[in-house]
C-alpha cells in the first residue's frame, strides 16, 4: 500500500522560513511531505539583512527567491496571506478561505518592531523599519521634508539613520542608553562610534529618553525629550528593538517565554509535539534571539528533528560584523569580558577613530571575544579564533596593532567557521576548490557554491583568502588570464603596452603572449592601443583586430544589417538637424527608434550604404555617436535651469561639454553619464557609470551606477563641486578605470574589485593618494586634444572605404540573405530559413 | 578531391584579403567567405552563419586556438562569436555543426575560389551542414 503523504506547513516567509524551505527541499523532507509556506508579505523572502540598500539596488536584488516559486513542485507558497488561527489539538491551520490540516507545523512568524507607548506614534510621518514596504513609505515621506530622527541607536537604529541619511535629510538618533550599540560594544567603543557617526553630519543624542512625538495638523513634526529638549524632525522612525510575534502560538495556548517567544526545546519543538518554532518568534530556553544566523541554525535543526537526525540548538554566536554609515563595528564573542579572570588588550586611536579591544583568557592562551570600531578588517580571522578556540600567538597585541600582521598569515584550523551566517569552515571552503568533481576556481564561485559569504558579506576577504591560499599552496594561482593567448589581466596588458610603447598586436602577441590571438584579445588590446594612442580604428593593422562593431564603425543587427547612430550630445539637437535624420532615413528606408539616451538609432542599413549615409549626416554636422564602441555613448541630461521651473543648475550645457569632452574614449565596458539640474533627477544620473546632480551649492558627483542585468545606483563620490573640480575628478576617475578595469567590467563591479570599493577610489581620485592625478588628467587631456570623427575620416580614406561592399567582386550587389518585412509603417528584418543565393534561381526574400 | 568539373572563380587580388582578415564574394550565386590567415594560406568558407542566420562570417575576427596539440586556424562569427575552423569548416563549439568550405588557390596575386567541397562530409569526416 502507497504511504500516505504528510502535510508540513510553514507559517512566515521571512529569511528564516525561506532556509527551511530550502533545507526542507535539499535533505529530502519534500520526498515524504507536501510543503506549504504561507507568508503574509506579499513578496517572497527578502535579505532583511541588507534592506537599507534597497534605496540602491531596489527589491528586486534583494529577493531570496527571485522567481517567486520554489524549483520543487511538492512545495507550495502562498504570499499575501494572513494565518487567523491555529488548532494543536485538530492540527489544523485557520485561514479566511478556510482550514488546512497538517501533520506538523512550524512557526518562523519573525518579530515586530517595538514602538514605545508614547503620545503621538500614531501621527503621519511616523514609521518602524522592518519591511521594503515601510522603506517605501520612508522614501516618498522623505521627499521633500528636511530633517528626520530615529528613536533607538542600535544595529538597526543606526542602519535606519543611514537611510534617511542617504535620502537626504539632516538626521538625528536618539538613544535611551548611554551610548550607540549598546549591546555590541563597550563605553569607549561606542563613544568611537559616535564620533564616526557625527563627523558624517548626523546629531546623536543619549541617554536621551523619548516622552512624546510632537504635530501639528496630524504630521510629526518633531521629539519631545524628557529633559524638555525638542528634536525637529517631519519624518521618524522607530527602531528601539523587536519584539517576537508569538500572538498566534499564545492564542492556541502553547507555552510562551516570560520576555516574549514561543517556548521551544532544543530541538526547536514548542509544548505542542507536532509544532516547532524557529527564528525571531522562537525562544529556545527562554531566550530569544534577534539575528539571522541563529534562525538559519534553528532552521537546520527542525529539520534534522523531521527527517530523523539528532541535530539540536543549544545556544548561538551573537557575533556581528556591519558597515555602517560607511563605519566598521564588530563584536563578537565575550566582548564585555564577563568571564572570570578575563583580560582586555586594547588598541585605540582616537584621531584615526580605532578602537579594538581583545578579551583573552586568564592564562593569555585563548581569544574569547573583542569589539572593532574603525576598522573590523582582522574580524574574519579573530572570530573563529574564538569558536575554535585555537591558541593565541605570543604576541597577541600584534592582530590589533595597525599595519601589524591582522592575523591574515595565521592559519585557521580546519573546523574554524568561517560564515557564522551559513555556518561553513574553512574544510568545506577548501573542499569547494579542492574537489576532483567541478571544483571552484575562484572566491566568488566558492561563495555560489557553499553560501559562505552570500549573506551578511563580512567573511568574504576570509574566504577569497583561504581560496587564494590554497591555490598559492598548489602552486596555482586564481586564473585571471584573458584567454588562451595571454596569461595576464586586461589592467596588467594596459600597463606592458604602456611601458613598452607597443603600437601592433604582432608585437604584444609575440613578446608577451602566444598564437595568434582571438575575438576575446584581440578586441582587448584593439582597446588598449585605441586608448593610449587614439589612431583611427581601422587604421593598419589595427582593422582586423576589431568586433565588427568597431570593423564598419555601426552595431550589427540581427540580419547582419547594422544600425547607425549620430551624435546628439545631452540630446539637444535643431529642428534642421532632426529633418536631415527623418530625410536620411526616408531615403534609405531605415526603421527608426529614439534610444534610451536621448539618441536616435536608424536601422537596416547594409555595409555598402553606411558611407552614403554617413555622408550625408557628416555633411550636415553630425559625427559618430560611438554607438558600436566600448566607449563614452551618452551624457544624458535634462533641461535644467534654462527651462525647467525647479533646475538649480544648466544640466544641458554641462551634459553637452561631458559628452563632447569624453566622446570616443575607448573603455572597458561602454559608458554613459548623466546630468540632472535638480535633486528631482529627471535625467536619471544615479543609473549611469557618471552621474552628476545639480545642488545649491554646485554639482554632486556619483559614480559607479550601471543599467546591465545586474542594475546598480551610482553612489556619491564627492559633492558641491565646482564645474573645474568636477572635470578634474571626472578625468581622474574615467581614466583609472580605463587602465585598470577587467576586460568589459562595466564600472560598478569595478569599483566593488578595488580594495576598499568606494572609499579607495575616493581616495585615489579626491585625494589623490596614489600621486597618479596629474598624470591621469594629462592622459585625458591628449585624448581630448587628439579627438576627431571616425566617420568623417572613413570617408576621405578610400582605403579604409574599400571595406564597404556587399562582395569583393560585386561591389553593389545587395546580400539576398537580407530582406525585410513591414510592422507599423517601417521595416523590420525577415529572417530566411537556409543560405540564400543569387543567379538562375529567384533568391528567397529577395531585396527591396 | 572531388571529382566534379572544376570551375574556378577569380574573386580578387591577394592584397584585397588583410592578412587576418575576411572577404565576402560572390561565387556561382553564393555568398562566399575568404579569409587569409597569419600564415598566409588562403581559405574559403560558406559566408552564411547557422547559428544567426546571417551572411556574415567574413567580417568575423581570425585567430588561432589549440585544439589536440596544434594552433587551429579559425573566424569568430560576429554574431555570436562561434568559432568555425577555416581548414574544414567544422564549428568548433558545437560538433554538430559546420558550415561548407571551398577549394582556394592563388595565381598571380588573384584569389580564384573552387567548386565546394564534399568529399570530406560524403565520408563523415566532417559534420552535418546546415544545408544538407
Amino acid at each position: 500500500m502507497a504511504h500516505q503523504r504528510k502535510t508540513l506547513v510553514v507559517v512566515g516567509h521571512g529569511m528564516v522560513g525561506h532556509r527551511f524551505v530550502q533545507a526542507a527541499v535539499e535533505r529530502g523532507l519534500t520526498e515524504t511531505h507536501d510543503v506549504v509556506v504561507v507568508g503574509q508579505e506579499t513578496r517572497a523572502a527578502y535579505d532583511r539583512v541588507g534592506l537599507t540598500s534597497f534605496f540602491e539596488v531596489g527589491a528586486e536584488a534583494l529577493s531570496l527567491l527571485p522567481t517567486g516559486a520554489y524549483d520543487d513542485p511538492r512545495v507550495r507558497l502562498l504570499l499575501g496571506t494572513e494565518v487567523l488561527g491555529i488548532d494543536p489539538e485538530q492540527r489544523r491551520v485557520r485561514f479566511a478561505e478556510g482550514d488546512l490540516e497538517y501533520d506538523e507545523l512550524v512557526l518562523a512568524t519573525g518579530a515586530a518592531p517595538f514602538v514605545p507607548p508614547i503620545a503621538g506614534t500614531d501621527l503621519d510621518g511616523c514609521f518602524v523599519y522592518r519591511t521594503i514596504e515601510d522603506l517605501e513609505a520612508i522614501r516618498d515621506a522623505a521627499t521633500g521634508a528636511r530633517v528626520g530622527a530615529v528613536v533607538g541607536g542600535g544595529l538597526l537604529g543606526l542602519e535606519a539613520a543611514n537611510a534617511l541619511a542617504q535620502l537626504g535629510l539632516e538626521t538625528h538618533v536618539v538613544e535611551m542608553a548611554p551610548r550607540l550599540m549598546a549591546v555590541q560594544v563597550d563605553a569607549v567603543g561606542g563613544a568611537t562610534l559616535t564620533r564616526h557617526v557625527e563627523r558624517l553630519g548626523l546629531h546623536v543624542h543619549c541617554e536621551a529618553r523619548t516622552s512624546a512625538v510632537t504635530g501639528e495638523a496630524g504630521r510629526v513634526t518633531g521629539l519631545e525629550l524628557q529633559d524638555g529638549e525638542h528634536v525637529p524632525a517631519e519624518v521618524v522612525v522607530f527602531s528601539a528593538g523587536i519584539r517576537p510575534r508569538d500572538a498566534l502560538a499564545r492564542a492556541a495556548g502553547l507555552a510562551v517565554a516570560e520576555r516574549g517567544g514561543v517556548l521551544v526545546d532544543e530541538r526547536c519543538r514548542t509544548s505542542d509535539p507536532h509544532v516547532w518554532a524557529i527564528g525571531e518568534c522562537a525562544a529556545p530556553a527562554g531566550r530569544m534571539y534577534g539575528l539571522v544566523a541563529p534562525g538559519y541554525a534553528m532552521a537546520e535543526v527542525v529539520v534534522d528533528a523531521l527527517t530523523g537526525g539528532p541535530g539540536t540548538f543549544t545556544g548561538a554566536d551573537m557575533s556581528t560584523k556591519l558597515k555602517l554609515l560607511g563605519v566598521d563595528v564588530a563584536s563578537f564573542g565575550d566582548a564585555f569580558a564577563t568571564t572570570p579572570g578575563a583580560l582586555e588588550l586594547v588598541f585605540s586611536d582616537a584621531v584615526a577613530g580605532t578602537y579594538k579591544k581583545l578579551v583573552i583568557s586568564e592564562d593569555g592562551r585563548t581569544l574569547l571575544g573583542g569589539i572593532l570600531v574603525g576598522d573590523a578588517t582582522a574580524y574574519g580571522v579573530l572570530r573563529p579564533m574564538v569558536s575554535s578556540g585555537i591558541a593565541l600567538p605570543d604576541n597577541p597585541e600584534e592582530l590589533i596593532l595597525p599595519a601589524g600582521r591582522g592575523g591574515a598569515e595565521l592559519g585557521l584550523p580546519d573546523e574554524a567557521q568561517v560564515c557564522s551566517c551559513n555556518d561553513v569552515t574553512k574544510a568545506q571552503i577548501v573542499d569547494h576548490v579542492a574537489r576532483e568533481d567541478a571544483p571552484c576556481d575562484s572566491p566568488a564561485c566558492v561563495t555560489r557554491c557553499s553560501g559562505a559569504g552570500s549573506t551578511c558579506g563580512s567573511c568574504k576577504p576570509t574566504v577569497k583568502k583561504i581560496v587564494e591560499d590554497w591555490f598559492a599552496a598548489q602552486g596555482r594561482e586564481v586564473d585571471t588570464s584573458l584567454c588562451e593567448h595571454f596569461a595576464m589581466t586586461r589592467a596588467e596588458l594596459f600597463e606592458v603596452v604602456a611601458i613598452h610603447g607597443y603600437t601592433r598586436f604582432d608585437q604584444i602577441v609575440a613578446a608577451h603572449g602566444t598564437g595568434r590571438g582571438c575575438e576575446v584579445c584581440k578586441p582587448a588590446v584593439a582597446s588598449v592601443l585605441a586608448s593610449q594612442l587614439n589612431h583611427h580604428v581601422l587604421e593598419g593593422p589595427a582593422r582586423t583586430l576589431q568586433d565588427t562593431n568597431d570593423a564598419y564603425l555601426a552595431n550589427i543587427q540581427k540580419n547582419g544589417t547594422y544600425s547607425v547612430v549620430p551624435r546628439i550630445a545631452g540630446g539637444e539637437i535643431t529642428p534642421e538637424k532632426l529633418i536631415v535624420i527623418g530625410e536620411v532615413a526616408r531615403d534609405f528606408d531605415l526603421y527608426t527608434k529614439i534610444t534610451g539616451g536621448q539618441r536616435i538609432d536608424l536601422f537596416g542599413a547594409r555595409l555598402e550604404q553606411l558611407p552614403l549615409i554617413w555622408r550625408r549626416l557628416v555633411d550636415a554636422g553630425f559625427e559618430s555617436g560611438h554607438a558600436y564602441g566600448k566607449s563614452l555613448r551618452t551624457v544624458k541630461s535634462c533641461v535644467g535651469s534654462t527651462w525647467c521651473r525647479f533646475g538649480v543648475q544648466d544640466s544641458t550645457s554641462l551634459a553637452i561639454m561631458l559628452e563632447e569632452r569624453y566622446r570616443g574614449l575607448r573603455s572597458p565596458h561602454k559608458l554613459k553619464g548623466g546630468v540632472s539640474g535638480c535633486a528631482r533627477e529627471c535625467a536619471e544620473a544615479r543609473g549611469k557609470d557618471f552621474g552628476v546632480i545639480a545642488s545649491e551649492k554646485g554639482w554632486n558627483l556619483y559614480v559607479g551606477g550601471n543599467g546591465g542585468a545586474t542594475p546598480v545606483h551610482a553612489r556619491l563620490l564627492a559633492g558641491d563641486l565646482d564645474t573645474e573640480t568636477l572635470v578634474r575628478y571626472l578625468d581622474r576617475y574615467l581614466m583609472y578605470y580605463v587602465r585598470t578595469a577587467d576586460r568589459l567590467q562595466r564600472t560598478a563591479p569595478w569599483v566593488d574589485s578595488l580594495e576598499g570599493g568606494l572609499d579607495r577610489l575616493r581616495e585615489v581620485v579626491v585625494d589623490d593618494a596614489l600621486g597618479l592625478g596629474t598624470e591621469l588628467e594629462a592622459a585625458m587631456a591628449r585624448h581630448v586634444d587628439t579627438y576627431f570623427d571616425e566617420w568623417a575620416a572613413t570617408l576621405e580614406d578610400p582605403a579604409k572605404l574599400a571595406r564597404f561592399v556587399s562582395f569583393v567582386n560585386a561591389p553593389d550587389v545587395p546580400d539576398p540573405q537580407i530582406s525585410f518585412t513591414t510592422s507599423r509603417d517601417q521595416v523590420q528584418p525577415a529572417e530566411a530559413d537556409g543560405p540564400v543565393q543569387l543567379g538562375a534561381t529567384i533568391p528567397v526574400g529577395a531585396p527591396r | 578531391m572531388t571529382t566534379s568539373t572544376t570551375t574556378w572563380t577569380p574573386v580578387c587580388r591577394l592584397a584585397d584579403v588583410e592578412v587576418e582578415g575576411g572577404v565576402a564574394a560572390l561565387v556561382e550565386g553564393r555568398a562566399v567567405a575568404v579569409f587569409r590567415t597569419w600564415a598566409d594560406e588562403v581559405f574559403a568558407l560558406s559566408n552564411y552563419d547557422p547559428f544567426s542566420r546571417a551572411s556574415v562570417l567574413s567580417r568575423g575576427i581570425v585567430g588561432s586556438r589549440t585544439s589536440g596539440g596544434e594552433a587551429v586556424p579559425y573566424v569568430a562569427s560576429p554574431m555570436h562569436k562561434q568559432a568555425f575552423d577555416l581548414r574544414s569548416g567544422r564549428c568548433l563549439d558545437d560538433e554538430t555543426v559546420g558550415v561548407p568550405t571551398y577549394d582556394t588557390r592563388v595565381e598571380d596575386g588573384v584569389v580564384l575560389v573552387g567548386p565546394e567541397r564534399t568529399t570530406q562530409r560524403e565520408t563523415g569526416q566532417e559534420p552535418g551542414t546546415e544545408d544538407e
